[in-house]
């Protein structure tokens, strides 16, 4: 066996972060072996970037010894750059400049000579199928395109260790499909790959994975061993009667299920013992499943349990899930009757969101194609699409930031363009980036949006004490915005749009970036709420989320592909080749046989 | 040094420049646009600056007094009945000051005695009064003179003061502000473009990418450093070009002298966006250090419009740390004087020396590292 | 709506006062350039460094050189004794001007024949030459009149008897300190409102305010008061520093102080919001606030005259609110000027808020629509 790629001995590595120090890396010790696709997986805040950036020699460790491929990287960085590739988060292009002048750049700086250029460039052109665009500004690329383009300019050299950090962050299922078919390339050509990612789908593509956990080691095994003591656990259960999230609830109270996800028309249930499995309640029909690496992240995570992890896991933990429940129950309650009152609606089913011919034009390019759909009260509504598809711009549309070019829009009955100023008092936005005064407190945020809907008296300090504890943000009150973990601006920001406990709350990706932990404990928030009568519009990138909304658009091109529940848009890619289709299946089946269809009309 | 590498940064520069419109804003149109605004909107010269007479009783000889005045391009003299009038007048600013000849000036001018002209000058803006004041003295003199003259008398002041101004004998404001403006216009194109061109690398993250190539930080600085200081020397000579040819300021000294020191205080203003950069890395605040840093004392501390041995002792030390205290030196003595060598040279050693010293502290700060 | 509009303002000065880099730009610089400008920015000129030619060995001669030496206002670096020694010392800047008095000075005095004193002076710096040249004759005339006297010579038949008004001394200082209330408070106020809207539309905060009920001109009006605060409490403390710490004499009504900055503050104010609701990224309202604020500032009378402009520049700043704000500055300080006598310079200013304001305003409406 040849010698590990990447050998980390005792590392340290500690920030100073305003004031505080933080230690990223404590006493790591992990080998990346030669010739495979390593997985860097952890929940925010493990480390993984300052791993990736050791690698690359960008930064030194305090303690212990970093080796990648047989070098020191304290004395030779300049041997080690030049056979790396390394991608940051970012991609690293330069926008104003074309396709072909960034490749040109780097391969300058990797000092590929001219004979060779040629002949790489058109090797990398071809694999990326970036060959068309050669001309264009990275500037302008989707974000898929950028990330290929980014992968271009780190494998120019071909190098012998490629360090990937999240590279497939942002990027539509389609592009993300067709980085894994490269990565896999480079495998087979002999490079090693260490890639970190927040997809544990991805994990289930990596011959090996590091699992870090708080700057430290949790594992480090193939995804299959991962999974191994899950076997036997894993569950789908549907039930008769039942919608799939009041299933999901009364799974998930019991004491013997450490997980419970909505999944295609059921409910995926891990248990925390094989011993524990106790018979099916009338009307419930359990399946035993394969286990997926997600669930042994999750529950690997669980048990882990300190710190952030465990306030992060507490949704999944069981004990203090019922706590939490209860904690959500009461106000969810109370919103239910207020809105009853509010809006006079009896009937249930009253159509919330009401989309007709909706268009949109930026100068001569028409970003929204005439769509239209119906929100039902208390649904989860979701909006998906590849980059670029105009989800945001129709997202924007109804929260009544972006004039429609024509068409008819109507949230809760008015356009919120044009209407009063307080019929947005029933509407609740979370931005792409959770959008807070980053230098002003959590307690001065939760203030500032309390005023800012109108709140006032009783009332205001009910609603502040409400989301202190709702959101167990206590602990955080004085710290300023901007320095809270990635899983706690979540919080705050969900906990600022509902301040004003509105009718229809608006999330524009709010998961992005945010680890697997945190995305489960927010999607129990937002089905509480929903279960509550209030309406959800989400937009998001991951597949699996969209398995949680009721009904969901997929977007391509301005236009509307499909419409309807999970369940119906998967049944439309079903075919005997492919008689299970995952909802990625379908969003790829469905994107690509239209985008196929207009370039034949064009 | 790898030669490949380098001009492969070097074009990425220089395409960048091209595409972004703010890089070459500053570089071209900010010049213009400055020079525009201080050469025209800044002079110190006053002229037709209105002035009330009052001539309590006219005679040939305040007339001749008077004539004195209305003859100098200086002064608009407007008379006023009574003092109590131009005093008024004073006070609304629609005169700047006022001459008073009372009625006894003809008297005691033929009786040989002395007679005084009571001159008030509106005192707030200070220099503005200084300089009138010197006007004033001047036309007095000439007036004197020809008294002298039409009488056939010799001039009846003991000691004539006889001033030859070298260099600038019209004493235009403009000749000096505008090529000390230039210096202004170098540090901004040199110090602020810089710094934000490498702020903006970390803010986008291109500069980790960077980082993890093969490249050297040796490459990267000087890769940053070619292409700016070619836009600087465009800067430059627009700048001078419009000198020249708008503003009318001579240049007696060599042109190719010129070129040399604008070289030598580019790479000082250079190092000194280099040396920003790498303490603050995003274009904000790189903005705000440069400006506060290299902008302002390059306006107020270099000589360009205050004197510096007027100044206290602790702020003339001060100034000797301000790069463009050196270049406003050169550029004042190559417009207006002329090759001065000592001037030159000394001034040029000191520019070198603080390049050097930038472009090693910023060479020694910038390591290949992210932390 | 109050409610709402007092939230934004708490929110606006937290937002500043929090942020570490806001804070000090807001104290940092202003403090730094009062200081720098209170000392260093003078046109008064003292040590006039000077060589003296004399080829004169008769007491006459030493009298007048005993004069400068005596002056706080010359310093005499050099003693030359032949014409080739002059060129070097004032190209190389050694001395500003050299004194040369010809081998028959002290006859020509004594046979009551003019008596020449030479002036070879360095123009490249033309205000620095004005000014010596002046002093050099405020140093003759005394001279000159002591020497009638005691030799009971005539007279010159007319005498310059020169005062100033406001400021007897001349001290350029007075002029300058109570410039920079004017100058410093425009500088903090439009940095602060100048940018905050573009702030909030990088950090995506300005989406999540748009979906609040609140209303438009809340909006506005929450972005105005902290600039209106802030700017004003910065002007009140540099006028407090000009009167206590640089002595700067006030002699006008404080009043009419306080009405001049509230109509200053409200026309920075105006054009600070329309930067802001044009700007959609924070660079590109740094880059608009100094657009404006250069030619305000150079165009104003801050530091030279307006009447030395060409016309077609003069009539330029009849625009600009700083104009109209320094005379008010500075006839309060210094002229002892009330309300009445400048109500010439209310107007206008009063005039350019309120367009600035509407125009804000229907910016920022325009701009969201």
């Amino acid at each position: 066996m040849e010698a590990p790629a990447l050998v980390l001995e005792a590392v340290h590595k500690r920030f100073r972060q305003g004031k505080q120090r933080i230690e990223a890396i404590k006493g790591l010790s992990v080998q990346v072996q030669s010739g495979r696709i390593t997985g860097l997986l952890g929940p925010d805040g493990a480390g993984k970037t300052t791993l990736m950036r050791l690698a690359a020699a960008l930064l030194l460790p305090d303690a212990g010894q970093v080796r990648v491929l047989g070098r020191d990287s304290r004395h030779e960085a300049a041997a080690i750059q030049r056979d790396i590739g390394y991608m940051p988060q970012r991609f690293g292009l330069y926008e104003d400049l074309s396709v072909q002048e960034n490749l040109a750049l780097y391969a300058d700086l990797q000092g590929l000579d001219a004979t060779q250029r040629k002949a790489r460039f058109e090797e990398l052109l071809r694999l990326t199928a970036l060959g068309p665009f050669g001309k264009r500004r990275a500037g302008d690329l989707s974000g898929g395109m950028k990330q290929k383009l980014g992968l271009a300019c780190a494998l120019l050299r071909a190098p012998r260790l490629l360090l990937l950090d999240e590279p497939t962050v942002g990027v539509d299922p389609i592009s993300r499909r067709e980085l894994w078919s490269i990565i896999k390339a480079m495998r087979a050509q002999g490079v090693t790959v260490l890639v970190s990612t927040a997809y544990l789908d991805e994990a289930e593509l990596c011959d090996d994975i590091v699992l870090l956990h708080e700057g430290g080691l949790l594992a480090q095994q193939p995804p299959v061993a991962f999974q191994a003591p899950l076997v036997g656990r894993c569950f789908l259960v549907r039930h008769a009667a039942l919608q799939r999230r009041t299933l999901q609830t009364q799974l998930s109270a019991r004491t013997s299920v450490v997980d419970a996800l909505v999944q295609a028309d059921g409910v995926r249930v891990v248990l925390a013992a094989v011993s524990m499995r106790t018979p099916a309640q009338p009307g419930e029909d359990w399946q035993p499943v394969a286990p997926r690496f997600e669930d042994a992240f999750v529950s690997l995570l669980a048990a882990s349990g300190d710190g952030a992890a465990q306030a992060m896991a507490s949704v999944d933990a069981v004990p203090a899930f019922h706590g939490n429940a209860q904690g959500i129950r009461p106000a969810a309650v109370s919103l239910d009757s207020r809105l009853r009152g509010n809006d006079g609606g009896e009937d249930a089913a009253a159509t919330v969101i009401e989309v007709h011919e909706l268009r949109r034009f930026f100068g001569s390019f028409e970003a929204v194609k005439g769509i239209e759909f119906t929100v039902q009260r208390g649904e989860v509504f979701g909006l998906l699409g590849a980059n670029g598809a105009g989800k945001s711009t129709t997202f924007r549309m109804l929260c009544g930031l972006l004039p429609a070019s024509s068409g008819t829009l109507r949230v809760a009955g008015v356009d919120l363009r044009t209407a009063r100023a307080t019929a947005r008092a029933r509407i609740g936005y979370v931005s792409q980036r959770f959008s807070l005064y980053g230098n002003l407190s959590v307690a001065q945020n939760l203030a500032f949006f309390a005023s800012a809907y109108g709140l006032g008296g009783a009332r205001r300090k009910a609603r502040l004490d409400w989301a202190q504890r709702e959101f167990e943000l206590a602990a955080y009150l004085d710290a300023g915005a901007a320095e809270l973990p990635l899983g706690f601006k979540q919080r705050l920001a969900l906990a600022c749009a509902l301040m004003h406990e509105p009718s229809i709350l608006f999330l524009d990706e709010p998961t992005s970036g945010v680890d697997p932990l945190a995305r489960r404990e927010f999607w129990q928030r937002i089905n509480h709420l929903a279960e509550s009568g209030v309406t959800v519009m989400i937009t998001t990138h991951f597949m699996d989320e969209a398995e949680y909304c009721d009904h969901l658009v997929l977007m391509s091109l301005g236009e509307i592909l499909a419409f309807g529940s999970p369940q119906e848009i998967r049944a439309r890619v079903k075919t005997a080749a492919m008689p299970d289709p995952s909802m990625e299946d379908a969003f790829i089946g469905l994107i690509q046989a239209h985008e196929a269809q207009t370039r034949r009309a064009a | 040094m790898n030669r490949q590498r380098l001009r492969g940064l070097v074009r990425k520069e220089f395409l960048q420049i091209l595409r972004d419109p703010s890089a070459i804003a500053i570089a071209f149109v900010l010049p213009v646009f400055l020079l525009l605004l201080f050469g025209y909107g800044v002079s110190l010269d006053a002229h037709h600056v209105p002035l009330a007479v009052v001539v309590d009783q006219p005679t040939a000889q305040t007339s001749s007094f008077i004539g004195g005045l209305q003859q100098s391009d200086f002064f608009d003299p407007r008379p006023y009945p009574t003092i109590g009038a131009a005093r008024a007048a004073l006070m609304r600013r629609q005169v700047t000051g006022i001459v008073w000849l009372r009625g006894d000036f003809s008297r005691d001018m033929l009786a040989g005695k002395t007679a005084p002209v009571a001159v008030w000058v509106d005192g707030v803006d200070a220099n503005n009064a200084n300089i009138l004041q010197g006007y004033l003295q001047g036309m007095w003199q000439n007036w004197l003179q020809l008294q002298a003259e039409q009488a056939g008398q010799p001039l009846a002041v003991p000691v004539v003061a006889e001033s030859r101004i070298w260099f600038n004998p019209a004493l235009r404001s403009r000749d000096f502000l505008v090529p000390g403006l230039i210096a202004l216009i170098m540090t901004l194109i040199g110090a602020l473009l810089t710094a934000l061109v490498v702020a903006r690398e970390w803010e986008r993250g291109t500069m980790e990418a960077l980082m993890a190539s093969p490249v050297t930080m040796g490459e990267i600085l000087l890769g940053k450093l070619a292409p700016y200081f070619v836009l600087g020397m465009g800067g430059m000579l627009l700048s001078v070009a419009m000198a020249v040819w708008l503003f009318a300021v001579p240049l007696v000294g060599s042109f190719w002298l010129l070129l040399a020191c604008s070289a030598l205080f580019l790479l000082v203003a250079l190092s000194m966006g280099l040396l920003i950069s790498t303490l603050a890395k995003n274009q904000f605040v790189a903005a705000q250090v440069a400006v506060i840093v290299t902008f302002l004392p390059a306006f107020i501390l270099s000589g360009f419009i205050f004197d510096i041995n007027s100044m206290p002792a602790a702020v003339q030390f001060l100034t000797h740390i301000v790069a463009a205290r050196y270049y406003v030196a050169i550029l004042q003595t190559l417009f207006l004087a002329g090759n001065v060598w000592p001037v030159v040279l000394s001034n040029s050693a000191a520019l070198v020396l603080m390049a050097l010293l930038f472009f090693g502290i910023a060479r020694r700060k910038s390591r290949k590292r992210l932390d | 709506m109050w409610a709402r509009i007092v939230a934004l303002v708490i929110k606006e000065f937290l937002a500043v006062l929090r942020d570490a880099a806001s804070r000090t730009v807001l104290i940092g610089p202003p403090l730094i350039q009062l200081m720098v400008f209170g000392y260093a920015a003078s046109f008064d000129l003292n040590h006039i460094p000077y060589a003296v030619y004399n080829q004169d060995s008769g007491y006459a001669a030493r009298q007048l050189l005993a004069r400068f030496s005596g002056s706080p206002n010359f310093r005499q670096v050099a003693t030359i004794n032949n014409d080739a020694q002059i060129a070097p010392l004032i190209n190389d800047k050694d001395a500003l001007l050299v004194l040369h008095i010809g081998q028959h000075f002290t006859r020509d005095l004594l046979t009551q024949k003019p008596a020449r004193l030479q002036i070879i002076i360095d123009g490249r710096d033309s205000n620095t030459a004005a000014l010596a040249l002046n002093d050099v004759s405020g140093v003759l005339l005394d001279f000159n009149q002591q020497w009638a006297a005691a030799h009971s010579q005539r007279g010159p038949p007319a005498q310059l008897v020169m005062r100033a008004w406001f400021n007897p001394n001349l001290r350029s200082r007075w002029f300058i300190v109570p410039g920079l209330v004017a100058q410093l408070t425009l500088v903090v106020t439009l940095l602060v409102t100048g940018l905050s809207v573009a702030r909030e539309r990088e950090m995506g905060t300005f989406d999540q305010l748009l979906v609040t009920p609140m209303r438009p001109l809340e909006i506005l009006i929450g972005k105005a008061v902290p600039g209106f605060v802030i700017g004003g409490l910065e002007g009140g403390f540099i006028a407090l520093m000009a009167v206590l710490w640089f002595h700067v004499p006030f002699v006008g009504s404080v009043a009419a102080l306080a009405l001049g900055m509230f109509f200053f503050l409200l026309a920075a104010i105006g054009i600070g919001l329309m930067i802001s609701s044009l700007a959609v990224t924070q660079q590109q309202g740094l880059l608009g606030v100094f657009l404006f604020l250069v030619p305000a500032i150079i165009l104003s009378g801050f530091a030279t005259p307006i009447a030395n402009m060409p016309e077609a520049v003069q009539l330029l700043t009849y625009i600009n609110p700083m104009r109209y704000f320094l005379i008010i500055v500075r006839g309060v300080f210094l002229e002892g000027s009330t309300i009445p006598m400048l109500l010439s310079q209310y107007a206008p200013l009063a005039l350019i808020g309120l367009v600035s304001m509407s125009a804000a305003v229907w910016l920022f409406r325009h701009r969201m629509a």
